[in-house]
């Protein structure tokens, strides 16, 4: 893991929704070009703490965060750093698959019109994007098909596609393929193995055997704090807290 | 209850839900029926080719002149006035209302826009003689301001809560995964607002205009107040003009039963029929267009 520097860390992160204390002084760093998993029970925050990294709780009024987010030693809630920006470096994929209701070619497009990349560009990029997310097979005869027609594994993929398009320097993934079929999370995980030389990738997930399947790093939560951290492999096979090894041997949860 | 009753009860709920489904239909196609009936009798007597590209609408003069130009245009007018004033603000506000607003402020604004959908008719015309009309006058410098600007200012007002309100239906409705994903590649409020959740919105604004148009082309009472009812062929909106509705209205009430006047006023009621089921199916059109994008 040395030779993987910290790409983004959270550090004496509390957040709060209304009164409800929901993350609890939590630390954590994810390394450079690798996977790290947050794995925990439903409501232990690890979504939460994923949308702090990209500030999506910037949109919803009652969400109140203290503590720094660190991407390569910028604080990400500094004033003065835009929001745009901060979306852009740190991208997305969410749960569902949440493609535009327009085509396909314009489900990539609208991001890089948003970011001014020029024209002549967006062409080239787009078909990069699509090759990178291995979708580009599938679709290239009909770009101009509403996005919304196709599977959901397709969808997910182009939602990945649509955000590697923006070069982020991290993703952050919401439970990709929890509503995916066992084949189509087989071909996105695959993706997301192959995406992490050029990406720092957050996934959050409730299958701990996809954890196993492509996480180097794992982080378990519960109850809005972290419990254990470190290498996946040690982490399911030498848990050093025993909340840990119930959860991973599935007692609970 | 035994078996027999129970059907028994079963079969006339039946037959009576049938009827009043049937009985709807009934009525509309007996409206077509008495509108087309008459119209017939009226082309048996006028040339259609002459009620159609006749500039005049002189029932008592004489001759009689039936051209349906000068109301068409007039209709036209002040539905497309208020249109270009009514559609820009309603979905404005929806934006607003469904964007913007804070939970508080769209508790209070929401009904508010929807009471002045509650306001007769007659009280906006009111408003066109009395507030607007003077106010158009003094601006213009005419002695007075009953024409169709005025009347597109009422229309564009009573149209309002409609189109405010599916619209912002509509704009609520979709889903916040579509805005995250916006927000999520770097868009901001307004990108995601133009972008995103309007083009989402379509079919829905799409629908609300629709109903607005159609509640412009169809009042009656306000634009009579308000517009002046000169039977000259409109010249623009600082002029007074006569609308289709306006004219059934003011003559309906007048004309001797079953004279070729009689008839006509059927004619120009096929032809206010004939815009907005044009309108309707336009918008239908357009709403299915925009489906597709959507269904899974």
């Amino acid at each position: 893991m040395t030779d993987h520097p910290t790409k983004l860390s959270a550090h004496s992160v509390n957040l709060w929704f209304g009164n409800k204390h929901v993350l609890k002084d939590v630390s954590v760093t994810f390394p450079r070009n690798q996977i790290t998993a947050l794995i925990g029970p439903s409501g232990c925050g690890k979504s939460t703490l994923l949308r702090c990294f990209n500030r999506m709780h910037d949109l919803s009024p009652d969400a109140r965060i203290t503590g720094e987010f660190l991407l390569d030693n910028q604080n990400l809630y500094d004033h003065g750093i835009s929001v745009t920006q901060v979306r852009r470096r740190v991208g997305m994929v969410f749960q569902r698959a949440n493609p535009f209701p327009k085509s396909i070619y314009e489900n990539i497009n609208y991001g890089l019109k948003i970011n001014h990349i020029p024209k002549t560009e967006r062409q080239g990029i787009i078909e990069n994007a699509l090759k990178e997310s291995y979708i580009w097979d599938e679709v290239k005869d009909e770009l101009q098909k509403p996005a919304t027609r196709l599977s959901g594994g397709q969808q997910q993929r182009l939602c990945i596609a649509r955000t590697v398009a923006l070069r982020p320097e991290v993703i952050l993934m919401d439970e990709p393929c929890s509503a995916l079929d066992p084949l189509s999370t087989l071909k996105i995980e695959e993706l997301i193995v192959k995406l992490k030389k050029d990406y720092t990738i957050v996934i959050v997930t409730h299958n701990m055997q996809q954890a196993q399947r492509i996480a180097d790093k794992t982080i378990f939560m519960y109850l809005g704090e972290v419990v254990e951290a470190g290498d996946t492999k040690a982490l399911f096979e030498h848990p050093q807290q025993e909340m840990t090894a119930n959860y991973v041997r599935g007692r609970f949860g | 209850m035994q078996l027999p009753v129970r059907e028994n009860i079963d079969k006339t709920v039946r037959l009576l839900v049938r009827s009043t489904g049937f009985l709807a239909i009934a009525i509309l196609g007996g409206i077509l029926f008495m509108l087309l009936w008459n119209t017939m009798a009226f082309f048996l007597q006028i040339k259609p080719l002459d009620f159609i590209t006749g500039t005049q609408w002189n029932p008592s003069g004489d001759p009689a002149l039936y051209g349906i130009l000068p109301l068409l245009v007039s209709t036209s007018l002040v539905t497309l006035g208020a249109m270009v004033i009514a559609i820009p603000l309603g979905i404005g506000t929806a934006a607003f209302l469904s964007e913007y607003a804070g939970s508080k402020l769209k508790g209070i604004l929401k009904p508010a826009i929807e009471m002045l959908a509650a306001v007769p008719s007659v009280a906006i015309g009111f408003l066109g003689i009395v507030l607007l009309g003077p106010g158009i006058a003094g601006l213009t410098g005419q002695s007075n301001g009953l024409n169709a600007l005025n009347g597109a200012v009422l229309l564009a007002i009573m149209a309002l809560p409609t189109i405010v309100t599916v619209a912002e239906d509509a704009l609520h409705g979709i889903p916040d995964s579509y805005k995250e994903a916006s927000y999520g590649v770097g868009a901001n409020r307004w990108q995601t607002l133009i972008r995103v959740t309007i083009p989402a919105a379509a079919p829905g604004i799409l629908a609300a205009v629709m109903l607005g148009v159609g509640r412009a082309i169809g009042e009656t009472m306000t634009v009579l107040m308000a517009t002046g009812n000169a039977s000259a062929f409109p010249k623009g909106f600082f002029h007074s003009v006569r609308t289709i509705t306006a004219t059934i209205a003011i003559e309906m009430g007048e004309v001797p039963y079953q004279t070729t006047h009689y008839y006509s006023l059927f004619a120009i009621a096929t032809v206010l029929f004939l815009f907005t089921l044009i309108v309707n199916m336009l918008g239908e059109y357009f709403v299915n267009k925009y489906r597709k994008y959507h269904s899974a």
